[in-house]
């Protein structure tokens, strides 16, 4: 069993009228079945509205299914004696860097959560100086969070969470409020953690070009799954992503134009290297 | 312009005052404070100066950044001057028409002038030498007796240091709803005092929203960073008594006895 696993899970929003009569419900999970093994890099991908944020506040024990069930690390979120647990194993990062980030100075922020679950003084500094350093924030340990860019105060929170020695991290839309740079920072800084330490990542986003290096690529649409599969395979349907309004990547968009006007070009192409590369294969055959 | 507020006006050197446990600082404020209120002769305020001198000469703060704390009471100053000095009754030293300035007014207005500034010097002593954080800490850890009676004192240390954390937030979150609204026509300069503030409703709307909204998201993030209350919590930077620190207090000792030998001697 992986370490994150959903069994047909179902979210219902219950909308009520002002007298607080129930007015609908929208299912905004729909039946989703999730198994992450530890280890992996997992993507999720979906425009606004298609469940994904509520799925992951399911992983982290915030909010309990309507139905089915969610498992982290074999211990079922229902169970209340495992809440602290579940929360410590699945660390989370949440979109607006400003709202998550507790601490007046970046060093005590990141001891915020170690604080909580009881770690000894001595252990704490060595957690806060390990996470720091593995998102490249030590130096800045004793800045104040609002002197900082919205990547770098994404990157403390994501220290934040490694200092609880997560087993997976959780990252929903991390960039979504960030510049193109501050992106480009906090998906390194993530797929170092997956690369270097080991840690489970599932990286909630609508930038397709972060889900490039993924090992998995799941897309929701209306609370369920859509697609599932490697990146290659995913961008190799085009046309499908453009019905699910989600962007695909210029490069691949380009390849895939290519190839419709009858260049013999391999699917799925998803940076520029690739591409160029398989042109001047191409061209060299045509000799 | 409202970014450039700095609550708390730390300023960092690395001096002996710098170093003390907060504790220390927070007392030795109040006692100070009390110790201006116990003397009324000269030589107690000779005294409390030579000991604020020698604090401020410890800190190594620039002299100039405590005076910039007495700006903003330069007006009530003036004020308890003025009105003591005139009002007073007693033996008449100078008299012009109907004003007249009397020996005890002058002393009085002296003495209020003394002591309001001290007061101010002496705690922008602990302000700037003492980060807003390590304030918190020190009143959540010498109110704990209060717990006894069911004060949630952790509880309140935590709302403040995040309501700290949050004041520059929120103040360039207001600047922008400004700006926002200077440019679509809205007019917060002109008018009477009533037109002004009738103006500044639709700011404090989408701000108290966007601080609810702030307050939800933040709720959440703590929740899910495991926490749950000041059961269980140890602390990163827990506060510990060092040899100077019990030397701060036997300083602070003698000159608190000394103040109140001279409040009751002279």
């Amino acid at each position: 069993m992986g370490i994150i696993r959903t069994d047909r899970l179902v979210f219902e929003y219950i909308r009520r009228d002002e007298e607080g009569n129930v007015e609908g419900i929208t299912r905004a999970v729909d039946e989703v079945d999730l198994d992450v093994q530890q280890g992996e890099f997992i993507a999720i991908l979906g425009h606004n509205g298609s469940g994904k944020s509520t799925l992951a506040k399911h992983i982290n024990a915030i909010l309990y299914p309507t139905e089915g069930s969610v498992w982290v690390d074999g211990m079922n979120t229902r169970d209340d004696k495992d809440l602290w647990n579940i929360r410590q194993e699945a660390g989370m990062v949440f979109q607006n860097p400003d709202n998550q980030i507790i601490g007046q100075v970046v060093e005590e922020d990141v001891g915020f959560g170690p604080e909580n679950m009881g770690v000894p003084t001595e252990e704490i500094w060595e957690r806060v100086e390990e996470s720091l350093k593995a998102v490249g924030m030590y130096k800045y340990r004793k800045f104040s969070p609002n002197k900082l860019s919205g990547g770098q105060k994404q990157r403390v929170s994501i220290a934040g969470v490694i200092a609880m020695h997560p087993k997976c991290i959780i990252l929903d839309e991390p960039t979504a409020m960030l510049d193109p740079n501050g992106r480009k920072e906090v998906v390194r800084a993530v797929r170092a953690l997956n690369d270097v330490e080991g840690i489970t990542v599932l990286l909630i986003t609508h930038y397709m070009e972060e889900i490039i290096h993924a090992d998995k690529v799941f897309v929701m649409d209306k609370g369920k799954i859509a697609m599932q599969g490697t990146p290659r395979e995913i961008f190799s349907q085009v046309e499908r992503l453009k019905q699910l309004r989600l962007d695909v990547p210029q490069v691949t968009l380009l390849a895939h134009e290519l190839q419709k006007s009858g260049i013999d070009l391999p699917a799925g192409i998803l940076t520029v290297e690739e591409l160029s590369q398989a042109l001047e294969h191409v061209q060299e055959y045509r000799r | 312009m409202l970014r450039d507020i700095t609550l708390g006006q730390y300023y960092q050197t690395d001096s002996v005052i710098h170093k003390l446990d907060p504790r220390v600082k927070l007392i030795a404020t109040v006692c100070f404070i009390v110790s201006l209120f116990i003397v009324k002769s000269w030589v107690g305020y000779v005294v409390a100066a030579v000991f604020l001198a020698v604090s401020i000469k410890l800190s190594q703060v620039p002299f100039k950044y405590m005076v910039k704390g007495m700006k903003a009471i330069v007006f009530i100053l003036l004020i308890t001057v003025v009105f003591n000095l005139f009002l007073t009754p007693g033996e008449v030293l100078v008299s012009v028409w109907k004003i007249r300035i009397t020996k005890e007014g002058l002393q009085m207005a002296v003495t209020m002038a003394v002591r309001l500034s001290f007061l101010i010097v002496g705690s922008s002593i602990m302000t700037l030498t003492t980060t807003p954080n390590s304030l918190t800490d020190a009143m959540e850890k010498l109110m704990k007796p209060l717990r006894i009676f069911k004060v949630p004192v952790h509880e309140v240390a935590m709302m403040m240091s995040i309501a700290l954390r949050f004041i520059p937030i929120l103040l360039e979150e207001t600047d922008k709803i400004m700006k926002a609204q200077i440019a679509r026509g809205a007019d917060f300069e002109s008018g009477n005092l009533i037109k002004k503030a009738k103006a500044m409703v639709p700011l404090l709307v989408p701000l108290f929203i966007s601080a609810f909204r702030r307050a939800n998201d933040l709720a959440m993030a703590m929740e899910a960073r495991c926490y749950r209350g000041g059961e269980h919590r140890t602390k990163m930077k827990p506060l510990k008594y060092a040899g100077r620190d019990r030397i701060a207090y036997g300083v602070l000792a003698a000159y608190f006895a000394g103040c109140i030998a001279i409040g009751i001697c002279l």
